[in-house]
């Protein structure tokens, strides 16, 4: 009766995702004026015309779908350092910091702030094409976990989205190969013929190193 | 994509329990709710945290009554209804979380007392109402129609010596987390004496749950 969860369950869903990116900070030029807002999330604001602010991006896309302000795309959303990352992310295995919900983010401010973003098509499909790069890589990079026995999984640089959809499968890979290198008996899983079983222990003790 | 291997968490652990009391509710609502998603188990009820939580969002209801009431700024009113609406949806959906995993486990949450004290009373409440129709459904339906010595919910017939028929939560099911801290090397698991794994500042990794448990109650760790 052990072996009911599915790791799928805990995942969390796209609008869950975006959600939590939501809460992301982000700078906005307001055009009118409105008093500080004092949110359960925070205090912002005050609003003056002109006068940049950083908000939460819900907020931003809220006050931006009213026509309230204009939303200054992040930092690294820009050309140039896109081009960069997408260059650094071409030429080693290993992933460029991004943020956390760079997925989330870039999409919202896509469909909501077209005209904020300077150059948009190119910075759509610059990030369309790191997201492709890092996808790829991920795919690759998981083969590691059945070359070699692994314990422990470091992700380093993983953004949310990107985490979650490996999730229920990385997780599921590295129970397995856990409970096929510990010792003890095997409870419930008759289907693994023993042979298969010694052949996993003989690789017993490795574990993955950073590349 | 790199790993290491994990555990005692030896070093800076206790470095920055400042930015932990500056956190708001809102963040610590939000953590509430991510680690309960992500973790196999039922983890301990926030109680002061959702007692703290209900209060700001009432205060917030009748703000907003009162701003519309007063003629405030509708743009003011619809943002802050916006920021209401957000935190009500992180609660709801914290204790249905819950609700779900009591649904799942009720009858081992039941027996184990480290498990039943995790529970806010209504939630108890509600694990016993779950047990109960769980209990006639299964009488009704199947079990009075078995032979004598197979009729236990619990045990798949009255040979077994443990409680084989109660579904319990996979503890060494792999989870993803990050801690905001360095927390040094963490021993994963003493069985195989591999070298620790070395667990760096927002950085994610995947371990056992079972491994890193003590991190995820003392909050040292986030579920992600």
């Amino acid at each position: 009766m052990a072996n009911q969860s599915d790791p799928n369950a805990f995942a969390f869903s796209a609008a869950e995702l975006e959600f939590l990116a939501e809460d992301e900070v982000v700078e906005i030029v307001p055009n009118m004026r409105m008093e500080p807002l004092n949110l359960i999330s925070g205090d912002f604001g005050p609003f003056r015309p002109q006068i940049a602010a950083q908000v939460p991006l819900w907020l931003a896309v809220a006050l931006k779908k009213r026509g309230k302000c204009t939303i200054r795309p992040p930092e690294w959303m820009s050309v140039e350092k896109l081009t960069q990352v997408l260059e650094a992310e071409r030429d080693t295995e290993k992933f460029q910091l991004l943020p956390f919900h760079y997925v989330e983010i870039s999409r919202l401010l896509f469909d909501h702030a077209r005209e904020d973003i300077p150059d948009i098509y190119m910075v759509r499909s610059l990030i369309e094409d790191i997201k492709d790069v890092r996808f790829h890589k991920i795919g690759t990079g998981l083969e590691i976990i059945s070359k070699e026995v692994t314990y422990a999984l470091r992700l380093k640089n993983l953004s949310a989205m990107e985490a979650n959809i490996v999730r229920p499968f990385v997780t599921k890979a590295l129970q397995t190969f856990h409970k096929l290198n510990t010792s003890e008996a095997i409870p419930e899983s008759g289907s693994v013929p023993s042979r298969q079983r010694q052949a996993v222990n003989q690789r017993d003790k490795r574990v993955l190193k950073g590349r | 994509m790199d790993s290491g291997d994990a555990s005692g968490y030896s070093a800076g652990v206790d470095d920055d329990y400042e930015s932990l009391l500056s956190t708001t509710d809102a963040e610590l609502l939000k953590r509430a709710w991510r680690n309960e998603k992500a973790a196999p188990e039922i983890l301990q009820f926030e109680a002061a945290l959702v007692q703290r939580s209900r209060e700001q969002i009432q205060l917030m209801e009748e703000t907003v009554e009162e701003f519309s009431n007063n003629g405030a700024d509708p743009l003011a009113v619809s943002l802050y209804q916006m920021d209401l609406d957000r935190t009500l949806f992180l609660l709801r959906s914290y204790l249905r979380t819950r609700l779900q995993k009591i649904e799942s486990y009720a009858f081992h949450i039941q027996k184990t007392s480290d498990l039943w004290n995790r529970l806010s009373k209504q939630e108890q409440k509600f694990t016993e109402r779950c047990i109960d129709d769980m209990e006639q459904h299964l009488d009704q339906s199947v079990l009075s129609k078995l032979p004598h010595g197979f009729k236990s919910h619990l045990k798949q017939s009255s040979l077994s010596l443990a409680d084989d028929m109660v579904p319990d939560p996979q503890l060494d099911q792999y989870v993803i987390c990050r801690s905001k801290r360095f927390l040094g090397s963490f021993q994963l698991d003493d069985r195989h004496g591999e070298e620790p794994v070395n667990i760096e500042a927002n950085d994610l990794y995947a371990l056992p749950y079972k491994s890193i448990k003590p991190l995820v109650e003392s909050g040292q760790i986030d579920l992600i």
